[in-house]
């Protein structure tokens, strides 16, 4: 489904910086893959060149078949098929909930009024708050907020979902919501990308994880075998110092 | 929602500094008024109400020589035939009592048919609404030239940046009274020329005028609008690319409409500024506010009065303006 090859990348601004340092990787049909990593260790950079958010400067992206990087490749295309999640929400604090969860189905997917409302309260209610569809986002909760950003991008139908930081701007009551939203999404087989500290939901719900550092790639395996029998000495101070 | 009673400590010596205000503001004026009456201005006020309406003496004249033949009252007014050995023609007076001839009077051309007197505006309304005119239309294109400025001067496209922040370094960089005449007697001589030798009509002043403040207000519109934009956060933009959308679909149904909130006040500011620069224009002969008070400063004498009362009708212009600014900006954050 995603297949990452020797990609790099390297931020000049505010000093010179390589984010991502010739990474490797792949995340399987209905894979959950978990990213984990110390700040700075280049995972949401990592997450954000998926969908090209992020130009990588070298390496090959490809999801579905299709060349992220292909400067011909339609992005805009490419994008819709491609839900993001993103750790500061960005609604759009000027549209109701479901003028949100609507706007792109309407311009990008051309959905019919009609059935674009359909979806968007479908969606309302599979994330727990149909009776916000009228309220703008300043008036939710962050959980809630989360959970309409969720349902924004699950309303394009995506065959991939990326999850950058989801709750770590969250208070730590509001968290568990959303990683239930999560939770349900990963059962019901959607392929999802996930960067996060929440190593509890890495546990439960990850196929994988990847754990990163210093813009590479330190160590990738199961939860249980992450988590109990990590092989590298850096992987190993990084869950002493979390865990 | 449960009313909440403000009580507010104040200051034990409020009520005194606000008699010092008025104080001061009665003393200022006094001092002016004591000043006039030191160099024998005489005030005459009475005389300003005739340059907003006055009633004015309309003659309607014979221009051939014959008799009267015919008077026929008719629904737009009268008619008057006149009928001379060799032509004849026909005036209309707009009612019977306004009639100076009667049937079988003979007339010489000159000699006056009807005579009545109509209100017409005066001098100071006719500059009022030509600023009024100048100021909207230049606003009107000043938004749209701004707009598209601003929009080019964040564009990667070099060709679009660099235009735009040549365009704007030019028209903040130079006098707005440079940049008048240079569109006046620089581009409007060429234009008017090339069209007159095509045979087509000149444009007139007014047209450059216009144009001058059009573009001058674009200039500092499109810094606003960049601004603007720029202040909306990042991750509006990440969103809406992520969703698939274009950049001109995000820009218009996702930043343009936030970034539109954040410009209003600093537009307001600028639009104000635009209608006191239209005083400028009464240099390209465009008879606006600021000019039409000149003019009757010259015939009427009346100097004190009349910049005191030209001032007036700019504070009202803008602070009309900056109401109905207000009023915009609290309809949309409420939407």
């Amino acid at each position: 489904m995603i297949r990452v090859e020797n990609v790099s990348k390297t931020f000049f601004v505010p000093h010179e910086v390589k984010a991502l340092d010739d990474v490797s990787c792949s995340v399987k049909r209905g894979e959950v893959v978990v990213i984990i990593g110390p700040s700075g260790s280049g995972k949401s950079t990592l997450l954000r060149c998926l969908n090209r958010l992020e130009y990588a400067d070298t390496g090959h992206i490809y999801i579905d078949g299709v060349d992220v990087l292909d400067p011909k490749t339609d992005i805009n295309k490419l994008r819709a098929e491609v839900g993001m999640v993103f750790q500061s929400f960005n609604l759009f604090p000027h549209k109701t909930v479901l003028e949100n969860i609507t706007l792109a189905q309407l311009i990008v997917r051309k959905r019919a009024k009609k059935e674009a409302i359909e979806k968007a309260m479908f969606l309302l209610e599979k994330v727990g708050i149909p009776e916000k569809a009228n309220v703008y986002p300043d008036q939710l909760s962050g959980g809630q907020q989360q959970r309409v950003a969720i349902a924004r991008a699950l309303a394009m139908d995506p065959k991939v979902m990326l999850f950058d930081e989801p709750t770590s701007a969250l208070d730590p009551e509001m968290i568990g919501e959303v990683l239930d939203v999560m939770k349900a999404l990963a059962q019901e087989g959607m392929t999802m990308v996930v960067v996060t500290h929440e190593m509890g939901f890495a546990r439960e719900a990850a196929d994988r994880v990847i754990f990163m550092d210093h813009g590479k790639i330190v160590e990738v395996g199961t939860p249980e075998h992450f988590f109990t029998n990590p092989e590298h000495e850096r992987t190993k101070l990084f869950l002493s110092q979390i865990l | 929602m449960a009313e909440r009673k403000v009580v507010k400590r104040r200051n034990r010596h409020y009520f005194l500094w606000i008699g010092v205000f008025w104080g001061v503001l009665a003393l200022g004026i006094g001092l002016l008024y004591f000043s006039t009456l030191k160099i024998e201005y005489v005030w005459r006020w009475y005389r300003v109400p005739q340059y907003f309406l006055y009633k004015a003496n309309i003659e309607i004249r014979a221009d051939i020589d014959g008799d009267v033949v015919s008077i026929k009252p008719r629904s737009s007014g009268v008619i008057v035939k006149v009928k001379g050995p060799s032509d004849s023609a026909e005036y209309t007076v707009p009612d019977q009592s306004y009639l100076r001839v009667q049937e079988g009077d003979h007339v010489f051309p000159g000699d006056i048919i009807g005579t009545y007197s109509k209100w017409k505006p005066g001098l100071l309304l006719v500059g009022l609404y030509t600023t009024l005119k100048v100021s909207i239309i230049g606003i009107i294109f000043g938004i749209f030239i701004g707009l598209v400025a601003g929009l080019a001067r964040i564009s990667e496209n070099p060709a679009f940046k660099w235009w735009s922040i040549v365009y704007i370094e030019i028209i903040r960089g130079s006098p707005l009274l440079v940049q008048i005449f240079i569109w006046y007697f620089v581009l409007g001589t060429l234009i008017n020329t090339l069209l007159a030798k095509q045979g087509l009509q000149q444009l007139p002043p007014i047209y450059y005028g216009v144009a001058s403040l059009a573009f001058f207000a674009g200039a500092y519109v499109a810094e606003i609008v960049r601004a603007g934009i720029q202040s909306i956060h990042r991750g509006q933009m990440e969103a809406a690319r992520s969703l698939g959308m274009t950049y001109s679909q995000a820009m218009r149904y996702v930043i343009l409409p936030q970034a539109f909130r954040r410009i209003l006040p600093p537009l307001a500011g600028q639009f104000i500024s635009l209608i006191k620069d239209s005083s400028l224009l009464g240099i390209i002969a465009i008879r606006e506010l600021t000019k039409a008070t000149r003019e009757i400063v010259t015939t009427s004498l009346q100097p004190f009065e009349l910049w005191f009362i030209c001032a007036l009708l700019y504070l009202i212009l803008t602070f009309g303006l900056s109401m109905l600014m207000q009023y915009l900006e609290r309809r949309f954050i409420i939407t």
